[in-house]
């Protein structure tokens, strides 16, 4: 997968987890509960929706690479590397 | 094959329980005794008319777009659209006692005006009230002290009445204790009910539940109506199973239960030996339903809802009678702001109400019961409001008998027990509740309650 395509995954994910949040003006490099309305409940959805999509966990300890969509980008793009975008 | 979680009760707690963990792929059944979906906030039909059981409004309203309030994080949660739950706001409501009234909307600024007009004196302990409300951390699962909420508002407010005023809509809402009401219940009772607002689904009840059911159920979940549980079962202190009613065991990983705690805890087997104690509730009311053959307020009736007191002192307390005509609430569901005015008008009428009393009568004398102060509850309300008796083409009632009759709660207790199982654990491993006795109360509280305890002890561990 390339960093856009991992890029839509995450813009994807947060879709379905905000469905009242407009995802297309999100800033890559601004934390994501600045932008958009994201609590600790949405960070578990966003794990879980890795885990149920592809597989990922991710622990604790690693959420905070997740504060930023460019965060997301760097973290996930190595364990998904390998995956085709249509996984 | 073992499901993941066995939720007891398609009520909001279980629905929402149910559609979290189906989300995320976990195998996942509902059991519902009842042939109708939503406990305690349910619906019934009678003469082709569909009638909402335990809802008058759903408090918590926020707009669309507003972040961080209990409505917003149930939508985000559950992937639903605010649009999708057809939201229609409040009009205004009152709080009417003999000397005093004050009105408010979804707007806070003018319930504090309202104040301010009412009792000059005591606005700027009203302030600094509202200032401690918004500093509470109400929510927190682990708080356990217990403070009353009268003891704290006399810091603030000299004035009885005021306190009583406040307190009467708060409690009829939401409050499981009779006479006072737990701090941080009447911090999240003032939020939802005050601060963010009431407003009604266009298609009541039946809609809600159904989005909430054909959601769960497009996620594969599985739900099984009409099937009552008789046991839970443990082995080793851990729950493996349930059995239903028609003898069938169903197995699961982890059982969320929606019945009550200690209706729960009476369900496990074995049986537990040092039972756990709880307090069960005794709240309850008989609520009648007026369908007229005009639009309320061309009755006088131009409130979406009113707290009342006939006496200056407000007393919220299981009565000694068989109901309590001296308070109530008044509904008229007309008064929202419905895209489409309903077709008839209907207007509700609740009263806190003795269990004991109502479960002790004859068949015969119950339903002379009913008429009766059905009667007296309406001469009641009539020495504060218009007779509408002439204009009242159909009308029933239910009583806190009829309440524990379709939810099973133990005395019809509508908001269960006075002391709340914050984190939903029982004494046994891997069963744990949801739902009135876990603490958030109303349709967002329910919901929330399911949510939470989905993600505290299923999907986090």
């Amino acid at each position: 997968m390339t960093i856009d395509e991992v890029r839509q995954i995450i813009l994807n994910i947060l879709e379905d987890i905000a469905p009242d949040e407009d995802i297309s003006s999100i800033d890559d490099n601004t934390k994501l509960r600045d932008q958009i309305d994201l609590d600790s409940m949405d960070f578990l959805d966003i794990v879980m929706e890795l885990r149920k999509r592809f597989n990922i966990e991710v622990p604790e300890k690693d959420y905070e690479h997740l504060a930023t969509l460019a965060g997301c980008i760097t973290y996930l793009q190595p364990l998904l590397k390998d995956r085709l975008a249509a996984s | 094959m073992a499901y993941d979680a066995i939720i007891i009760g398609s009520g909001l707690s279980g629905l929402a329980a149910g559609i979290r963990l189906a989300m995320f792929n976990k195998k996942v059944c509902i059991v519902e005794k009842h042939t109708v979906l939503g406990g305690l906030n349910s619906y019934y039909v009678r003469k082709n008319r569909t009638f909402d059981v335990g809802l008058h409004a759903m408090t918590n309203f926020t707009s669309k777009g507003v972040r961080h309030s209990p409505l917003g994080k149930l939508l985000k949660q559950l992937r639903f659209s605010h649009d999708d739950f057809r939201l229609c706001q409040q009009h205004m409501s009152e709080i009417r006692f003999p000397e005093h009234v004050l009105r408010f909307t979804n707007e806070f600024e003018f319930f504090r005006q309202e104040v301010a007009e009412q009792f000059p004196k005591e606005i700027d302990g009203f302030n600094k009230l509202v200032e401690k409300i918004l500093a509470f951390d109400e929510l927190n699962l682990d708080a356990s002290e217990a403070l009353g909420s009268r003891s704290i508002l006399e810091n603030f407010i000299k004035e009885p009445v005021l306190i009583d005023m406040l307190n009467c809509p708060l409690m009829y809402y939401g409050n499981a204790r009779e006479g006072d009401m737990d701090f941080y219940q009447f911090v999240i009772m003032f939020k939802s009910i005050f601060m963010e607002g009431f407003a009604k689904p266009v298609g009541g009840m039946n809609y809600i539940l159904h989005l909430l059911e054909d959601k769960f159920k497009d996620l594969g979940g599985e739900l099984r109506m009409g099937s009552g549980v008789t046991s839970i079962n443990s082995e080793k202190g851990t729950v493996k199973s349930v059995t239903l009613e028609n003898g069938e065991q169903l197995k699961g990983d982890n059982v969320l239960s929606s019945m009550g705690y200690v209706e729960t805890l009476n369900c496990c087997s074995p049986p537990l030996n040092e039972k756990e104690s709880l307090e069960t509730g005794q709240v309850s009311f008989m609520e009648s339903l007026f369908v007229v053959d005009r639009e309320p307020r061309d009755l006088g009736y131009d409130k979406s809802i009113v707290f009342f007191s006939t006496q200056p002192k407000f007393e919220y307390k299981v009565p000694k009678e068989i109901i309590d005509i001296t308070s109530g609430v008044l509904c008229c569901s007309n008064n929202f702001d419905y895209p489409q005015p309903m077709e008839e008008g209907l207007i509700r009428l609740t009263n806190m109400a003795n269990f004991a009393h109502w479960d002790s009568l004859s068949r015969k004398d119950y339903v002379a019961a009913k008429k009766h102060w059905r009667n007296q509850a309406l001469e009641s309300l009539f020495t504060f409001f218009p007779d509408f008796r002439d204009n009242v083409v159909f009308l029933d009632s239910f009583t806190p008998k009829t309440i524990k009759k379709y939810t099973g709660h133990l005395n019809g207790a509508v908001y269960g027990s006075p002391r709340k199982i914050k984190n939903g654990k029982t004494p046994i491993n891997n069963l744990f509740i949801c739902g009135t006795d876990q603490g958030f109360l109303g349709i967002i509280g329910a919901t929330l309650s399911g949510i939470s305890m989905a993600n505290l002890h299923i999907l986090q561990k």
